[in-house]
């Protein structure tokens, strides 16, 4: 089911889709990221409980360090939140003429959320450095 | 290619199209569950913000090491958060791998890589699952 168009990567970015483009392109890169980076750790993890492994608590030391958290923890709230305002959108398809509401809604949740996490592990960690 | 092309009913990809949504406010609830259970175990005076975090994304002992609680193998060992964290690892898994397979055929087409690829996922699932399982009954 293929449409014989060959657009490029920035030449697609120039679709004017805004909120919602982004949001999409986002979701799937911290999905992506969240394979990716949390696949990585409980590998680790494992290797690291049942063999000891030094490359395994490399890599879990590098995914445990604050600022690393800092973006873990970016991606998945948000992946999460955006998820669930995908799902309740697909549920009650009769809710996306308030799409634009619903992303508004979106951010007012992440925001508070991520910024309190965000602030309280700096705060520790820069007292504790 | 128009709409007659497309099959109606329960196709694979319907349901995993369905299964995405499902799983996902699954664990969000389950992520739900986790924080209110840890909360009655006693996690306000226990745990810090973070631990109570990884403990919410994931119930494992190894996720609350830092903390004052007195015995963290309670975690693993009682049947109500091995079947969360069962659940858990079933719905992410599955969630992430159908996700991957979506990204994936986005840019592959119907080639005949596709029905490999697929057999490929399928295969990572199955071998996934059955480690992650291993590994929540057996510590």
């Amino acid at each position: 089911m293929s449409l014989k168009r060959k657009v490029g990567f920035f030449q697609g970015l120039k679709y004017r889709g805004k909120g919602p483009m982004w949001a999409w392109i986002l979701h799937r890169i911290t999905g992506l990221s969240i394979i990716l980076f949390v696949g990585l750790h409980v590998f680790a993890s494992f290797f690291m409980q049942q063999f000891g492994s030094d490359i395994a608590t490399s890599i879990n030391i590098v995914y445990e360090s604050w600022i690393f958290q800092i973006l873990v923890i970016f991606i998945v709230i948000f992946h999460a939140l955006n998820g669930f305002r995908i799902a309740v959108l697909d549920i009650w398809p009769q809710l996306l003429v308030y799409q634009r509401e619903a992303l508004w809604l979106q951010w007012l949740v992440f925001i508070p959320i991520y910024g309190l996490t965000i602030f309280i592990l700096i705060q520790n960690n820069i007292i504790a450095i | 290619m128009g709409s007659s092309t497309i099959k109606p009913g329960f196709t694979f990809e319907y349901t995993m199209w369905i299964f995405t949504r499902i799983s996902g406010l699954a664990m969000i609830l389950l992520a739900i569950i986790g924080i209110t259970a840890a909360f009655i175990m006693g996690a306000r005076t226990q745990t810090d913000l973070p631990t109570l975090m990884r403990w919410t994304f994931f119930p494992n002992p190894n996720h609350v090491v830092n903390s004052e609680i007195p015995d963290i193998t309670l975690g693993w060992a009682n049947a109500f958060w091995q079947i969360m964290q069962i659940l858990i690892v079933f719905f992410a898994a599955t969630h992430a791998y159908n996700g991957l397979r979506v990204v994936l055929e986005d840019f592959m087409g119907h080639t005949i890589w596709r029905p490999l690829l697929r057999g490929f996922i399928f295969l990572l699932w199955i071998f996934s699952l059955i480690l992650a399982v291993y590994v929540i009954l057996a510590s």
